[in-house]
């Protein structure tokens, strides 16, 4: 049964490296169009539970998993499932940003180039649109042509996110996307996020608990491969349930 | 020990002695009236700017750590609590210095009739401050909930005073100036009791994260 709120549903979802068991029996809901964060020391598993949401992990010998992880009502881990499509619907940017080593137009042109998109009007089309999503069509509209690899590196990590958007996805997933920029790159990107979760579901995996804070509608905290606890932003930093929780958001754990 | 952790101590400590200045004030304030010891009331009016000090002090040092910390959870709801409670608790000086100046005026005077409904009321309030302030400093107790309740009792007094005081109005009208000073100091007790009431829910708000304040209270 489809859920039409949930665009993700987890269920007694486990990975396992292997022997190790690096996520744990997760159950979590996913909103459709909202900004969801998932927060937790180094080692918890966040970043392995974004990776298995459009099957990254699949790329790790001797990783599988247990339990299901519907997308939109349908078994990511299927048989069946086209990883590429999926790759497609949900999008992925990660920590540094790896924009291909082509001109800015390129890097954007490339995914519907492959989808089999060839007019050039088309394509210029979709090229502006998602740089303009990317909030990043002013500053390289003149300079289309030029490396991908030049610009700075906010406007890289835009660059990234154009690229994905230029696949038109519903999903897009963000490991630590700015951890590596400065603070004005990071509210830039912070901001493009907020605007995009009007028409794309958004997880991010961050180290920085003020940027789930500001960010996030709703926030996970993963520890030790579990899910410790899921509920509104709000209520998590102000008033966690949890103990373990409390202790990590105040930065008294261990 | 983190240094937030010292940071934290040491503003609950600040808090504490806000509180005891505040709690002298008010004890002080009464006695300078039913001994009627303007020297005494004189002193309560001379310390309230150390009050005011203080409080400035403990906001300056709130928005240092909500600025420099960037508290969470419960450092955040300590914080953010302590910021209320020491305006309510500023205000509780000020109070104390009314009545103070009311006990300068009044012993000036004749004494109209021994003091029986204001020390009772003072008694109680004093032990609503006093019982916030470790609901506060303890954390997580009943103790808020019991502070809560007794402002009703001094409720009730403020209303049985003025009663009292209005019947010995009607049968004298010369006696009014005096009586209407006992009614103001009654009150001036009624309103430090509903500060003290603001601090218990705000204390409650500490430990539990849930806001009561306006709220019919359920435990």
């Amino acid at each position: 049964m489809v859920d039409d709120r949930h665009i993700f549903e987890i269920k007694d979802f486990s990975i396992y490296y292997g022997d190790f068991m690096a996520v744990k029996n997760i159950n979590l809901n996913i909103e459709t169009n909202k900004i969801t964060a998932i927060i937790g020391p180094s080692g918890c598993g966040k970043s392995t539970l974004l990776r298995a949401l459009n099957r990254m992990n699949d790329l790790i010998l001797y990783s599988r998993v247990e339990g299901q992880a519907l997308f939109q009502g349908f078994d990511i881990y299927d048989k069946e499932t086209d990883v590429i499509e999926l790759r497609r619907r949900v999008g992925m940017v990660f920590q540094k940003p790896n924009p291909f080593p082509s001109s800015v137009y390129e890097n954007v042109a490339y995914g519907p180039k492959i989808r089999g998109i060839k007019k050039k009007s088309q394509l210029d089309e979709i090229v502006e649109n998602a740089l303009v999503r990317a909030d990043l069509w002013k500053e390289v509209k003149d300079k289309l042509n030029e490396s991908g690899m030049s610009l700075s590196g906010g406007q890289m990590q835009r660059l990234c996110i154009a690229r994905s958007l230029a696949q038109q996805p519903e999903v897009l997933l963000f490991d630590e996307p700015t951890s590596a920029l400065d603070p004005i790159s990071t509210a830039h990107i912070e901001n493009l996020l907020q605007e995009l979760q009007k028409t794309v579901t958004i997880v991010i995996v961050t180290h920085n608990m003020q940027q789930a804070a500001r960010i996030s509608v709703y926030t996970a905290f993963m520890y030790l491969g579990e899910l410790v606890e899921f509920g509104d932003t709000d209520s998590i930093f102000v008033n966690p349930q949890n103990k373990l929780t409390e202790e990590y958001i105040t930065g008294r754990f261990g | 020990m983190a240094i937030f952790d010292v940071e934290l101590r040491e503003l609950r400590e600040r808090v504490l002695k806000l509180g005891i200045m505040v709690e002298n004030a008010i004890r002080d304030s009464v006695k300078a009236l039913v001994e009627r010891d303007s020297t005494l009331a004189r002193e309560v009016i001379r310390r309230d700017h150390l009050v005011n000090a203080q409080d400035v002090a403990i906001d300056l040092e709130c928005i240092r750590l909500l600025a420099l910390r960037q508290p969470m959870g419960s450092d955040l709801r300590f914080i953010t609590t302590t910021m209320k409670i020491t305006t309510d608790l500023e205000r509780m000086g000020d109070l104390a210095v009314n009545i103070a100046e009311r006990a300068l005026e009044l012993n000036e005077e004749p004494q109209l009739k021994p003091f029986v409904n204001i020390p009772k009321m003072a008694e109680i309030t004093q032990a609503m401050v006093k019982d916030t302030l470790d609901a506060f400093v303890a954390g997580c107790s009943r103790l808020p909930y019991e502070v809560i309740k007794k402002d009703d009792e001094v409720d009730d007094l403020t209303v049985k005073n003025f009663e009292e005081l209005l019947g010995l109005m009607l049968q004298d009208p010369k006696i009014i100036p005096l009586a209407i000073k006992r009614t103001y100091i009654a009150k001036y007790l009624e309103r430090i009791a509903d500060h003290a009431t603001n601090i218990a829910e705000m204390v409650i708000y500490m430990c539990k994260g849930k806001m009561i304040r306006h709220t019919t209270i359920e435990e």
